[in-house]
């Protein structure tokens, strides 16, 4: 099986060890996988200022280098939402819509399409809150959201965890608010981004986990932000650094 | 008139520590008593789709029920009267007033008059207006507009009242019971109801085939606004319309459900025609809602039955308070309607959110809300008016991230890097990231370098 | 061009495409056992007070629950008081009434409300400027849900109905539901089978 590997943008730039994890755990489960090299960005942060249409030449790069494969896997939930559900500045065309209904988040390979349910060899001996992303849970339905209170309750991310030797996923208050990251948001509306971010911090911390886990880097780089003006000794992993065995 | 500054108005907010928290708290409770309620409800899913269905049925045959609703409004002895815009609506009401030698209004909560603004217009020829609904009254004696769309004081807190009631009604300031201030608002306001020439409601619903206006209040007070007084006045928005009482039963069990957890609210008053020695009188208003009728990818926000859900679930607006928008409608639902009423006021509006999609899953009606702010943003940029210098910014984030190369130059230098990365700092303002963050760190090499050292053939 | 022709204009000027009108079920839940209990729930949750015995001294009982009142205002044949409401012409007068007295033809297992029209209060004041209210119900009138309660044939043809749920309340001060508001301090609905 062969693969087409995202590296969003912010990882290659400031937690590329999140995108080396990425690589190893596909590989590890017997997939072939090709990092187009000249691969930038999939666009997401222009489309959500609005600006579709300083968003379309790269979107359209992205197609390019993406559309040949049957499966483009990338470890994020809201690039994973954006080229599924937003990817409209880039021209319609055949290509465009391959890669839009080919895109998986790195959960979602693992879970739905390769069917992962165990992850022998790797332990992580830890007590964990899980930080699900709105794209992650409302965009593209890695998890079950709290609105929907007759919902069978799952949780994909969740799942995987569960199969690492050791974990131990703790559950806090307002588990599936938004950490206050949003993209521009986080410039724009500094002071209300950072006070959700405290916020959501201070909910984890009450379950008193060592780590906090997410499928979004960009979630992560918020409120590991957060925590160290605090001096706060959580310490913040990438899901795919956890089930690859960092 | 330069645009709401909603961001720098929810930094003032949220800097008063005490407060934001206290109203943050106290908001989401009801998120969670709306989950409860709706928790209890088996067909709570099934309710929110025929809701939905209903809207979207009637606002698709908008002009044929407001013809039904009139034709029934009349025949039960009901004065229709029709009104382009606010100006209109209040000139209405003035005439009627005119035309009875009434001096004295009182009125229960109407977001529409809200958005008329009403009150001042009367005011202004020499009317007085007492606002019945507590929390209404509370807001006109402070002179501040509503700060959520079901409790309009909610920002304050007891302590705020009892400070405002000793400064109007000379109560003692350092009662902050809620009982004895309620009680204060009782004791001022019975005499002015009492005395009141007309009294004056909104809308909730409109029932086209029984012509009744259905009004929705914890308190009573449409009921006493409504009875009180021989004249009574309902301003109803076009697009409140309801076919019958059988689409009316599944609003009613939604909307108190979605605004405070409560089955349904202490009093659901149905209108249908005027005391046997009084008159009615019925204002079907416009101002703006039939152009939004005509918005592609913006008439599904006419569903909105003001329950305030959205407001409740929204985590910037408990965090920024209900003023921060400077706007009649506040919230979600605020961002995606006050547009259309002054696209360059507002423009700034569809930013005050993370897109998280909350709001559209606690909608009862199922407004797409998250999706319309998104879509306001590319409206703003087509209409220019996003600001200079962030478009300039996202133009230049738009070269690079299209251009390998360059992309790959800017991100290698880590310094650098910081400055392009459009995430966060698409002002080139690291110091809007670093106020009450830490930057990360720039690791030595980026996956690109990393890919190409151990990797790639090249070297 | 009226304001009529011009909001109507409008609106057919910017039709949508016609989407069909769904059909409303009336989603029956409950065991007609579970009425009356559902009922006491929601009404008790609003603050109101259920009686669920029909007192055998009616007067004995008011003077009980309602000491030193001096006007009671009756709306129904099964009590005699010191006024009807046809005395207040003057339907702003009715806030001298220190506790009124009707019936209901109909509440709501649902929710826990009551149904009151013109046609039951007379003076429609009487509900709401009164100090406290009090309303009879036969137990047999009470239905199981909103949809069968919009059946009901006041909402056709009375000029005024409200479907009543506990004493009137606000929570428009930081947040905390309390009473009194502007109507009535306290309800009170008592089992009474209709003669």
């Amino acid at each position: 099986m062969k693969v087409g590997l995202v590296v969003p943008c912010y990882i290659d730039t400031f937690y590329p060890e999140v995108g080396i994890a990425t690589l190893e755990l596909l590989e590890r489960h017997g997939v072939e996988v090709e990092y187009p090299f000249e691969q930038t960005c999939c666009g997401q942060p222009m489309a959500n200022s609005g600006c579709e249409g300083d968003s379309r030449a790269t979107e359209e790069h992205f197609v390019r280098l993406f559309s040949r494969f049957e499966y483009i896997v990338v470890p994020s939930g809201s690039c994973t939402h954006h080229i599924r559900n937003k990817f409209i500045a880039a021209e319609a065309t055949r290509e465009r819509e391959h890669v839009t209904t080919h895109t998986f988040d790195l959960v979602e390979f693992l879970h739905d399409v390769l069917r992962v349910a165990k992850f022998p060899g790797v332990s992580f001996p830890h007590r964990v809150a899980l930080h699900n992303s709105c794209s992650a849970i409302r965009g593209i339905g890695m998890a079950s959201m709290s609105e929907r209170v007759h919902d069978p309750v799952f949780d994909k991310p969740k799942a995987l965890l569960q199969g690492v030797n050791g974990v131990e996923v703790v559950e806090f208050d307002r588990h599936d608010e938004c950490c206050g990251f949003g993209g521009t948001f986080a410039a724009t509306e500094e002071a209300i981004s950072s006070r959700m971010g405290y916020d959501k911090l201070e909910f984890i911390s009450s379950a008193k986990p060592e780590y906090v886990i997410s499928s979004d880097m960009s979630c992560l780089m918020h409120l590991q932000g957060c925590a160290r003006r605090t001096a706060s000794p959580l310490r913040f992993l990438h899901i795919a650094q956890v089930l690859n065995g960092v | 008139m330069e645009p709401v500054n909603q961001a720098e108005n929810a930094k003032l907010f949220v800097e008063d520590r005490e407060h934001e928290r206290h109203f943050d708290r106290l908001i989401w409770a009801m998120r969670v008593a709306r989950d409860r309620a709706a928790a209890a409800v088996p067909e709570w899913e099934q309710l929110r789709d025929l809701a939905s269905e209903t809207k979207e049925h009637v606002l698709s045959h908008l002009a044929e029920y407001l013809e039904q609703f009139e034709e029934s409004a009349k025949r039960n002895g009901v004065h229709v009267h029709w009104a382009n815009d606010a100006h209109d609506h209040n000139q209405i009401v003035a005439d009627i007033m005119a035309k009875h030698g009434a001096r004295t209004l009182i009125k229960s909560k109407s977001m529409l008059t809200e958005e008329c603004d009403t009150r001042r217009f009367l005011q202004t020829r020499g009317i007085v207006v007492t606002e019945t609904d507590l929390g209404e009254r509370i807001q006109q004696l402070d002179d501040q507009p509503p700060a959520h769309i079901i409790g309009p004081a909610i920002q304050k807190s007891k302590e705020d009242v009892a400070a405002l009631f000793a400064r109007t009604y000379g109560s003692d300031p350092n009662k902050t019971d809620e009982v004895y201030l309620a009680q204060q608002m009782r004791n001022h306001t019975r005499p002015l109801i009492e005395k009141a020439d007309v009294g004056m409601t909104g809308a909730n619903f409109a029932i086209a085939d029984t012509g009744a206006i259905v009004v929705v209040t914890n308190e009573g007070n449409a009921d006493l606004s409504g009875n009180v007084p021989k004249v009574r006045i309902c301003s109803l928005g076009i697009e409140k319309i309801l076919p019958s009482n059988k689409e009316l039963a599944v609003f009613i069990r939604l909307l108190s459900r979605s605004a405070t957890g409560q089955p349904i609210s202490q009093y659901t008053s149905h209108f249908r025609g005027p005391r046997k020695d009084g008159e009615m009188h019925v204002i079907i208003v416009d101002n703006g809602r039939s152009e939004r009728l005509g918005m592609e990818q913006f008439w599904p926000s006419l569903k909105c039955i003001r329950c305030g859900a959205c407001m409740n679930t929204c985590p910037v607006y408990r965090r920024s308070g209900g003023l921060s928008y400077g706007s009649t409608y506040m919230g979600p639902i605020g961002i995606i309607m006050m547009p259309t009423f002054d696209i360059h006021r507002y423009s700034e509006l569809p930013f005050a959110s993370t897109l998280n999609g909350s709001c559209s899953n606690v909608c009862p009606v199922k407004i797409n809300i998250h999706e319309q702010i998104y879509a306001w943003r590319g409206v703003m940029d087509q209409k220019h008016q996003i600001n200079l210098t962030k478009k300039a910014a996202l133009k230049a984030a738009g070269n690079i991230l299209s251009h390998p190369e360059l992309y790959q130059i800017a991100t290698a230098m880590a310094d650098a890097a910081l400055k392009v990365l459009p995430h966060f700092a698409i002002y080139n303002d690291l110091n809007a990231w670093g106020k009450h963050r830490e930057l990360p760190e720039p690791p030595k090499q980026t996956f690109h370098q990393w890919y190409r050292h151990h990797r790639l053939k090249e070297t | 061009m009226s304001a009529r022709q011009d909001v109507l204009g409008r609106i057919r000027n910017n039709r949508l495409p016609a989407k069909v009108k769904p059909e409303v079920p009336d989603f029956p839940r409950l065991a007609k056992t579970d009425f009356l209990p559902q009922f006491r729930k929601g009404l008790e949750e609003m603050a109101g007070v259920l009686v669920d015995e029909q007192p055998g001294d009616f007067a004995a009982f008011l003077r009980s629950r309602f000491p030193n009142v001096k006007n009671v205002c009756s709306a129904v044949p099964e009590f005699v008081g010191n006024s009807t409401p046809e005395e207040y012409s003057n339907w702003a007068d009715a806030g001298d009434i220190d506790v009124a007295i009707v019936r209901s033809p109909m509440a709501i297992a649902e929710t826990g409300s009551v149904l009151l029209s013109e046609t039951d209060l007379r003076v429609n004041t009487i509900g709401f400027l009164a100090h406290d209210l009090v309303v009879l119900l036969d137990p047999a009138d009470i239905v199981e849900n909103v949809h069968l309660a919009y059946r009901h044939p006041a909402f056709r043809n009375t000029a005024y109905s409200v479907l009543m749920t506990g004493p009137s309340g606000s929570g428009d001060i930081g947040g905390r539901v309390v009473h009194p508001a502007q109507g009535v301090m306290t309800l009170t609905v008592i089992f009474w089978p209709k003669i």
